[in-house]
């Protein structure tokens, strides 16, 4: 038997892609070699100036960087609960209503609102939301509030394209019996997909939370930056996002230098967490 | 011979017309070829852009870069070699110059201002009262003859050389208050300051308009002629930085930054010129 014989060779293609995906490879490899690198004289030397403590001021020697961390994680936290709900709403109302106008617009909306960059989202909160806030809660208007506000919106639609193409396809299924059986796609929806997709949910919350916790211009722009843990929504607080733009704006060389690669040790590690976690969840 | 009659009566009149400093340091200019490539503090942008540009437009074989990053991207990266000036809001500190061999050279004075929102009923400050307010001491604005409202704080980011400027000659020192909402340019700054009636914040004197209202301090008024004069005294000088000695069109550029020129184009951003001496 003769076999027909190969009109293309692909080769080049393999090799191109064992190539993208070393190069890849070698960028994080070598990414996190250099911060740790890095970081590790920023800890070893400068350990006893207590980068792992509560105060931040560079000028009398403080360099604690915990404040950072918990405005980092309290507010991405803060916009994951605000737009996880909103996105499985907005996301049911896609699968029941697909072929109403407004779903249709929304839908659209949706898909577009993913391409904004988030200095766009930032620049608009700044004109239109701070102000808003500040007539709530006296102060400056640069609050938790205000970035949580924003930071949700920012998430809340590529959590939705993640729900949607979750759940759609199990809905696909069911959907010829169940309606024949006299279900509505609603009642599909709450009483037999939701229930069998928490991984889905998972996946969604931990991609929207690493979003979340990775965006810089938000909170740089909108959380006001004080370094201080707030103790309520109108308070002012400095992610480690933005302590990194606005300590390496000025400084080069020197402790307050040095302690940013603890901070980009710490927020990779959190990335890095978040994303092993929500890998192993869609594997299952 | 008609020909070489006209082309020396215009180059007279040209030359008449002319200042003939200002003609003397672009002439410098004329047959360079390259690049110069500025980054750094953002205060010295409009100096250095009008500097480029009348050099560009003279010479269009010449191409200068101006980019901004703040004090210590000036520092670094004139330091590691990746642009030939880096610009300082700030006197270089001494493991700097030491670490990478730094020339500095100051070419004009700014001036740091209090800055109040324009509604603000608040004319002056005690320096006293200044450094209460900031370290967080005093927190309604009544209690400085102002309106009963808290008073909310906004300063420049760590490193910020108008920061500096500002803990040094206006506080004395003193440590603002942790809870201040942080700006990371002049531009933020007079944004949040223009939107907040309770605000108090400070920017370059350069920057001053009609958005924010700038208040006296100890009855000292900050404007470009008493931080010249030495009246007003929360000031700090202005760098540009070369690694090493400067050497052929890097060198023409810093001249031509001090000449007349130069220092029209300093004038006319808000802040006053340094003659060299």
């Amino acid at each position: 038997m003769e076999y027909p014989k190969k009109t293309h060779d692909f080769s080049w293609a393999q090799t191109y892609v064992y190539l993208a995906a070393g190069f890849v490879l070698a960028s994080v490899i070598l990414l996190v070699v250099m911060i740790v690198v890095f970081a590790g004289p920023a800890l070893l030397e400068q350990g006893n100036l207590g980068i792992f403590t509560w105060h931040w001021n560079p000028y009398q020697g403080h360099f604690g960087i915990l404040p950072m961390v918990m405005g980092s994680i309290i507010l991405s936290f803060s916009a994951l609960f605000l737009a996880l709900p909103l996105a499985i709403s907005l996301c049911g109302l896609m699968l029941t209503a697909p072929k109403h106008l407004a779903v249709k617009v929304l839908q659209a909306a949706i898909r577009f609102m993913t391409a904004i960059p988030t200095v766009v989202y930032a620049f608009v909160g700044v004109l239109l939301l701070t102000p808003l806030v500040r007539l709530t809660f006296a102060g400056s208007g640069l609050s938790l509030l205000t970035a949580t506000l924003v930071l949700a919106l920012l998430i809340m639609p590529t959590m939705v394209l993640v729900l949607n193409s979750g759940l759609g396809f199990k809905l696909d299924e069911l959907c010829p019996h169940g309606l024949a059986i006299g279900l509505d796609k609603f009642e599909l929806l709450w009483f037999f997909v939701f229930p069998r997709s928490k991984k889905t949910f998972l996946a969604a919350g931990l991609l929207g939370f690493g979003r979340a916790v990775g965006d810089t211009l938000i909170p740089l722009m909108l959380a006001g930056n004080a370094p201080q843990v707030p103790q309520g929504l109108g308070q002012s607080l400095r992610t480690l996002s933005a302590h990194m733009a606005l300590v390496t704006a000025n400084e080069v060389g020197g402790a307050a230098y040095s302690s940013l690669f603890m901070a980009g040790f710490l927020l990779l590690g959190i990335s890095a967490l978040v994303s092993i976690i929500s890998r192993a969840l869609v594997k299952n | 011979m008609k020909r070489m009659y006209i082309l020396s009566l215009s180059l007279l009149l040209c030359l008449l017309t002319m200042s003939t400093v200002q003609a003397a340091t672009l002439d410098a200019f004329q047959g360079q070829k390259g690049t110069i490539n500025i980054a750094g503090g953002t205060a010295h942008i409009p100096v250095m852009k009008a500097a480029a540009q009348s050099i560009m437009t003279s010479v269009p074989d010449i191409r200068i870069t101006v980019t901004g990053g703040g004090s210590g991207v000036g520092v670094q990266q004139v330091g590691e070699g990746l642009v030939d000036i880096g610009n300082t809001g700030r006197a270089l500190k001494d493991s700097e110059i030491e670490k990478y061999g730094l020339q500095t050279f100051p070419f004009a004075i700014d001036g740091v201002a209090v800055a109040v929102h324009p509604e603000n009923p608040v004319n002056g400050l005690t320096k006293d009262q200044l450094i209460k307010i900031f370290t967080g001491e005093i927190t309604h604005w009544q209690d400085v003859g102002g309106s009963d409202a808290p008073i909310t704080l906004y300063v420049r980011e760590d490193g910020s050389g108008t920061r500096e400027t500002f803990e040094e000659r206006a506080l004395d020192k003193a440590t603002p208050s942790s809870n201040s909402n942080v700006s990371n340019s002049n531009g933020a700054m007079k944004t949040m300051i223009s939107q907040d009636k309770n605000a108090i914040g400070y920017v370059g004197i350069g920057h001053l308009d009609a958005s924010t209202k700038a208040v006296t301090i100890d009855g000292m008024e900050p404007s470009q002629e008493n931080a010249q004069n030495g009246s007003y005294t929360i000031t700090r000088l202005l760098y540009m930085n070369t690694k090493g000695e400067p050497q052929g069109l890097v060198r023409l550029f810093i001249d031509y930054v001090y000449s007349e020129d130069g220092q029209g184009f300093i004038s006319a951003a808000g802040y006053i010129p340094v003659i060299k001496d």
